[in-house]
């Protein structure tokens, strides 16, 4: 086994923390410190981390962001634990899991878990750039807000993109998004009224009015949250895609690759094929020829290309084919992705026989959508609309970002799939309605210009009509809303 | 099929949607190519450039480039988070000198050889760098191409990866 990471990149400078060490079924394994323990076996060559539950397929890295259940492993004799978005430590013991697992008898790690009753103003769920966004500004009117995420690193997914963002300067147009993510992050933390609590899963509400929250760590704690006011903004997650073998390790999300490649400077697989030509997906290979992999091309079902010009004109002039009206039909290999074989579709979008194409490839990425991560609203009872253009369930919201539920608020790709600068114009809506609320008059001066700007000026592009469409579909009026609460 | 179908602008769109600087500036001397066809919600190039010669009323509106104000200086080559900016030179002799943005490995070096490639990634020629400098991790290459190769070539290649 060799070593996969990346030493060189045109663009990251990958900073490695001290070298620690672990065992993998028994197996020594050096990684660095602040790596997930999957991109650290990844780094060192292993490819399967689990099975399905009924223990018959192999199951490889896919989402890497801790959602997806493709990677749970047992962890000092934890099971279930996400590997994606578990540190590595020196002396972890770390097993493969078989199917489902038995429940843990003498695990090292169970103890009484210590409980903590927190008072906060804002309680915001997410720390990506709607969630990070809205704690810079209600910290920086002296709100105090607690900032959860359930990765050890904050900053969302901003960390793994590497591309100067487009838009205006004030939303950090022209800066590389880890490069935003290490700004806000900063900021955040310099702080004192603002609290980013990482590894920390809010799991649900209760009648009572407070979160319940697993705080993982050493020691672990149970928190009981109290907050005036909630900005739910726990992002989304990489669909998968219906086709033979769609299951095989190297079959992963497009982000998932970026997490490995871009986070953790590891590279994902030697020849990719990248299936849905949208933003995502032509990034991606743009990212991957970067990280000097080699890129075969990307089917697109639909004729034309999904995502911007721009994106498409850089992988094209490198040599990277765009097959539209093309999809993937199936992945053949043993215990890893060998072969992706794509067809041309008809009128009906269905695969015409006949006209397939076959790749020789060890990755195989899917960038076809992401699903936004509705679960804690819905537990809370949200308003919610089904809505396929914009993801799937979506949270009814007023134009100020306020959910079916008083006070509790939503921003970012949970309030439908858009992208970054809109997530932290959301946040900025929802973070200044609060301090309308909490009475600071010029609040409502601020966030009637940013509505203005992102209603009449920025979604009035052409290229962005669908997701604003849809946005508008979920977007009641205060009336509205009043009447639906009952 | 359009530049949606196939991820790659002809000149006709690019007049089409008034991106091409005349042909008497394009004698003149070095201008920006904004090969930006689409109305995407951006206007970095704008703020970028140190002449003011790029302008946009609405943050959506196509760039427009006053072509007497641009010295080609290559700032908006390095600054446009699309990679969608060129310089081209077609003013000495049968030479023509583009200048593209440049993000991979290995590192680009004044003098060094390169594999030319066009819109579509096929090689069209062999060039020489002839200046490259680097603005956050974008570098600015400048190669020096056969003259009738100043709309086609759009990347580079270097070798000794």
């Amino acid at each position: 086994m060799g070593d996969y990471r990346i030493i060189e990149h045109p663009i990251i400078d990958f900073k490695r923390g001290r070298k620690v060490s672990f065992t993998y079924n028994g197996k020594r394994v050096e990684a660095y410190e602040g790596e997930s323990i999957l991109a650290g076996l990844y780094a060192a060559g292993f490819r399967v981390f689990a099975t399905s539950p009924q223990g018959d397929r192999l199951r490889g890295a896919f989402c890497m962001i801790g959602r997806c259940s493709s990677c749970l492993s047992r962890v000092n004799g934890i099971p279930n634990t996400r590997i994606c978005i578990e540190p590595v430590r020196d002396g972890l013991i770390v097993e493969t899991q078989k199917g489902l697992p038995d429940i843990p008898k003498d695990s090292r790690e169970i103890v009484d878990v210590v409980e903590e009753i927190k008072d906060v103003d804002v309680l915001i769920i997410g720390a990506g750039p709607a969630g990070s966004k809205a704690a810079e500004i209600l910290g920086g009117y002296g709100l105090r807000v607690l900032v959860a995420t359930d990765h050890f690193k904050a900053g969302g997914q901003l960390v793994k993109q590497t591309h100067k963002f487009f838009g205006d300067t004030t939303y950090y147009g022209g800066v590389r998004g880890f490069k935003i993510a290490e700004k806000l992050v900063s900021n955040l933390s310099r702080n004192p009224n603002v609290e980013i609590s990482t590894r920390t899963f809010v799991y649900g509400c209760f009648k009572e009015g407070f979160f319940g929250a697993e705080k993982i760590g050493d020691p672990s704690l149970h928190l009981l949250i109290r907050a005036k006011y909630v900005i739910v903004a726990s992002g989304a997650s990489e669909k998968s895609l219906l086709f033979e073998n769609n299951d095989l390790p190297g079959i992963m999300g497009a982000g998932g690759a970026q997490t490995l490649m871009n986070e953790y400077g590891v590279k994902p697989g030697e020849d990719a094929l990248v299936i849905g030509s949208g933003n995502v997906g032509l990034i991606v290979a743009y990212q991957l020829l970067q990280a000097g992999v080699r890129v075969h091309g990307i089917a697109e079902v639909l004729r034309e290309i999904g995502g911007w010009f721009v994106h498409a004109a850089k992988i094209r002039r490198h040599g990277v084919p765009i097959f539209t009206g093309h999809t993937i039909v199936r992945a053949e290999g043993g215990d890893r992705v060998e072969k992706a074989v794509i067809s041309q579709v008809g009128k009906d979008l269905k695969p015409l026989p006949g006209t397939e194409k076959e790749f020789n490839v060890d990755l195989v990425l899917l960038a076809v959508g992401l699903q936004p991560n509705y679960s804690l609203l819905s537990q809370m009872g949200a308003l919610m609309k089904y809505l396929p253009e914009a993801g799937g369930l979506i949270p009814l919201r007023t134009r100020y970002m306020e959910t079916s539920i008083r006070n509790v608020f939503v921003a970012g790709d949970l309030s439908g799939i858009e992208e970054a600068t809109t997530a932290f114009i959301e946040g900025e809506i929802a973070a200044y309605t609060i301090l309308e609320r909490e009475g600071f008059a010029k609040a409502v001066e601020e966030r009637d210009r940013i509505l203005n700007y992102l209603w009449n000026e920025y979604r009035q592009s052409p290229v962005v009509q669908r997701s604003k469409e849809a946005k508008l579909k979920v977007t009641v009026s205060e009336e509205e809303m009043k009447r639906l609460r009952g | 099929m359009g530049f949606k179908e196939t991820g790659v602008l002809t000149l006709e769109e690019m007049m089409r949607a008034g991106l091409m600087p005349s042909e008497e500036r394009l004698r003149k001397g070095p201008v920006a190519l904004l090969e930006c066809p689409e109305q995407i919600p951006c206007n970095i190039c704008v703020s970028a450039c140190p002449f003011k010669s790029i302008s946009m009323d609405k943050i959506y509106d196509l760039p427009r480039l006053d072509e007497n104000k641009c010295v080609g200086c290559g700032v908006c080559v390095a600054k446009c988070p699309g990679l969608a900016i060129f310089v081209v030179d077609v003013s000495k002799g049968d030479k023509a000198y583009i200048t593209l943005p440049y993000e991979f490995l290995p590192r680009p070096s004044k003098g060094a050889k390169v594999k030319l490639l066009d819109r579509e990634g096929k090689i069209v020629g062999e060039g020489v760098i002839v200046k490259a400098w680097e603005y956050e991790k974008t570098w600015v290459v400048t190669v020096e191409v056969e003259k009738n190769l100043w709309f086609d070539v759009r990347a580079i290649r270097i070798e000794g990866r």
